[in-house]
């Protein structure tokens, strides 16, 4: 089954390119946009057809490997 | 002494490394990530690049490879790890150190002479070295250290910041802060002071023809402190 992951920053930390693009869509006319947070996501097929089981184990992947937890959480969708 | 230079794919900095440590006198080996252990060392170095195209997060695919279960091993055990640039993002993404490094905060890959302020003596890799501030070489677009409150008051408690960024006088403000790193943090030790991050590279200020020599004085106490 596929199982689908959103890394995001956590609230307070700095995001450069979030902030570079929040100023060009600024420059763009979009004026009433006052935040980007730029985030990373994942498609992940996994070859367990227990939906528990394979969510159980994409959580064991983001805590190990796709997010790192100092500044990122992760949300599995 | 023996010391051993790991490769990843994507490292670019090993050979410069080698040369260096060869320069003052280290016995060293060259070992591929993919190897399962790595042979009697003094001192593994995780040397700067860009291991796997700095996919995901800098450091975080390398963090993860064959060899580095035996670089922990040998961390854990006391010996002396030291990562530059990309060797230190790799410390942090396999949990040897502290915080992580993120991008630089005004966007920009930064390749220039710096001055950094050493700020603990009291162990291997800077003890005997007389010098308080050495000029040092970085290139990189992800040097920007942070890591939780929390964290950053026990690396404060315990000394571990090894060197933060300056002038040539020493001034480590905000001035002087080339990446938006946290208290201007260069380079960090674990708890122990065995493992050392920092993202200057010594190994490219070895010669004053080419570049400078404060790079020589590290190699020079390293070699020494052993």
């Amino acid at each position: 089954m596929k199982v689908k992951v959103i890394v995001t920053l956590k609230n307070g930390v700095l995001d450069p390119q979030g902030k570079a693009i929040q100023q060009t869509l600024n420059g763009m006319t979009f004026d009433n946009v006052s935040e980007v947070r730029q985030g990373k996501y994942f498609d992940i097929e996994v070859n367990e057809s227990d939906e528990n089981k394979a969510k159980s184990q994409v959580e064991e992947m983001c805590k190990k490997l796709l997010a790192n937890l100092v500044i990122e959480d992760y949300k599995i969708l | 002494m023996k010391s051993s230079v790991i490769i990843f794919p994507g490292s670019n900095c090993d050979r410069d490394m080698d040369v260096a440590l060869k320069k003052f006198g280290f016995e060293n080996q060259m070992v591929w990530h993919n190897d399962a252990e790595i042979p009697k060392s003094d001192l593994i170095v995780l040397p700067g690049g860009f291991s796997y195209g700095d996919y995901l997060r800098c450091g975080s695919i390398a963090g993860k490879s064959r060899i580095i279960k035996s670089v922990i091993d040998f961390a854990n055990s006391g010996g002396l790890v030291l990562g530059i640039c990309n060797g230190f993002q790799i410390l942090t993404e396999t949990g040897l150190l502290p915080g992580i490094l993120q991008q630089n905060k005004y966007l920009n890959f930064i390749c220039k002479n710096i001055f950094v302020k050493i700020k603990d003596k009291e162990n291997k890799y800077f003890k005997k070295i007389k010098k308080e501030v050495l000029e040092l070489h970085i290139a990189h677009n992800e040097g920007n250290y942070f890591c939780s409150k929390d964290e950053l008051k026990s690396i404060e408690d315990n000394g571990q910041i090894a060197v933060t960024y300056c002038d040539h006088k020493g001034n480590d403000d905000e001035k002087n802060n080339p990446n938006g790193a946290l208290k201007n943090i260069a380079g960090i030790f674990n708890k122990d002071k065995n493992i050392l991050g920092m993202m200057p590279h010594p190994e490219r200020m070895i010669d004053p023809f080419l570049s400078g020599e404060d790079g020589s004085l590290f190699f020079e106490n390293l070699i020494e402190s052993l």
